[in-house]
């Protein structure tokens, strides 16, 4: 099989619906467990209370924000070396998403620290690394619609994502390299290489199916989007055309 | 060479640069990027002088003092080597506690005691429910108990 072919907008833009409307339902049904169970299953946590239980929406919102800029860069680079038209149309719809979890993370970590810390925020390297990243979006966006010519738009656009790539080390090393009032990762590698986490065991199990469902809501939501930015660009060829003429759903 | 190949060095090398250029301003910016100074480093009068600065550490057992205002309160902050006194007027944070993370922002006064405008707590990365917490404690007094019959 011919990985290839499905670079072509054609035949990824029926996949791609197909393949939208498995993960939308998968992450509604993860997402419906794991808000119950950050509510009711999770315990109490022995110092911070109830008040802990808003890091179920915090951490996996911080990790989507973190992992969709490096695909979304992963895209761009495909974009910028191969020169496909459907990866820099990839990477165009990953952008709003990514932008909306960096806000998310932002906003319900302020909401977490006032309570928490006695401040909605501060400048530390964590908060500070994270606020750029959502500039970064931000400005991928802005750029992308500044500029008419798509092709255009896709090189200046990969040429920013790429060079913000080196803000997600930073982002997520930001709490091991300096002083910062965020605390530290609860999951990390351990030295011998497995995964070790602070937390019990139900709080950890809850916190990955959350993470899973806001990454098929992800994926959905980007392969809806492509299909429209596909629609759009390739609105003159003929097989858009023939598609609409024969009332395709 | 194919021109494929050309754009694929054309990014690594690019990253390679961008990620040099990264880690030599953030080198250079270290002290200033660090969110707070540790005891060891005010003892050591590394902290600015009369100038606000941030003070982190641990709040050392048995050493929070309130004065009869009842607003006012005394502690020590510690990364267990040095130890610093703050004094603080104001409402401390719920997470306040002592053995647990602070940052408090405010000068150096008189005697080398920190005058705080601003306590915030610190929370560690480790969550559980109440009841291990408990066992977790109560195993650790049970164990320093056995060490000191030993």
């Amino acid at each position: 099989m011919n990985l290839f072919k499905y670079s072509a907008p054609s035949i990824f833009y029926p996949l791609a619906g197909r393949l939208a409307t498995g993960f939308a339902i998968a992450a509604v049904l993860l997402l419906a467990i794991g808000l119950y169970m950050s509510f009711f299953v999770a315990p109490t946590d022995y110092k911070q209370g109830e008040g802990y239980r808003i890091m179920f929406i915090h951490v996996p919102a911080a990790w989507m924000s973190m992992f969709i800029y490096l695909v979304m860069a992963a895209w761009a680079a495909a974009g910028m070396i191969w020169r496909t038209r459907l990866s820099s149309m990839m990477a165009s719809a990953l952008a709003p998403t990514g932008a909306m979890f960096t806000f998310i993370a932002l906003w319900t970590g302020a909401l977490w620290g006032k309570p928490m810390w006695g401040a909605w925020w501060v400048w530390d390297a964590r908060l500070t690394s994270e606020l750029i990243l959502l500039f970064l979006y931000i400005g991928y966006m802005a750029m992308e619609s500044a500029i008419d010519d798509p092709r255009r738009a896709a090189r200046a656009c990969g040429l920013l994502a790429l060079v913000g790539v080196i803000n997600i080390p930073i982002i997520y090393y930001s709490v091991k390299w300096w002083n910062t009032l965020h605390q530290g990762a609860s999951i990390k590698m351990s030295e011998s290489g497995g995964i070790e986490s602070s937390m019990t065991e139900i709080m950890l199990w809850t916190m990955l199916i959350m993470t899973f469902a806001c990454w098929f809501y992800t994926i959905a939501v980007a392969l809806t989007r492509v299909r429209s930015i596909i629609l759009e660009r390739e609105s003159k060829t003929v097989w858009v055309k023939e598609m609409l003429q024969q009332g395709e759903k | 060479m194919k021109a494929r190949y050309k754009r694929m060095m054309f990014i690594v090398l690019g990253l390679v640069a961008v990620t040099a250029i990264a880690a030599l301003i953030l080198n250079a910016l270290q002290s200033n990027i660090n969110h707070f100074f540790s005891p060891t480093e005010v003892v050591a009068n590394e902290a600015p002088k009369d100038r606000t600065f941030r003070l982190g550490g641990l709040v050392e057992v048995d050493s929070v003092k309130r004065e009869d205002d009842g607003l006012t309160v005394h502690f020590n902050v510690t990364d267990n080597a040095e130890v610093v006194t703050v004094k603080y007027t104001g409402i401390l944070p719920d997470l306040f506690s002592e053995g647990q993370g602070v940052v408090a922002q405010g000068k150096l006064g008189a005697g080398g005691i920190f005058e705080a405008e601003e306590v915030l707590a610190k929370h560690d990365e480790t969550y559980m429910p109440p009841e291990v917490a408990d066992a977790l404690e109560k195993a650790e007094a049970e164990a320093a108990a056995q060490g000191a019959a030993q």
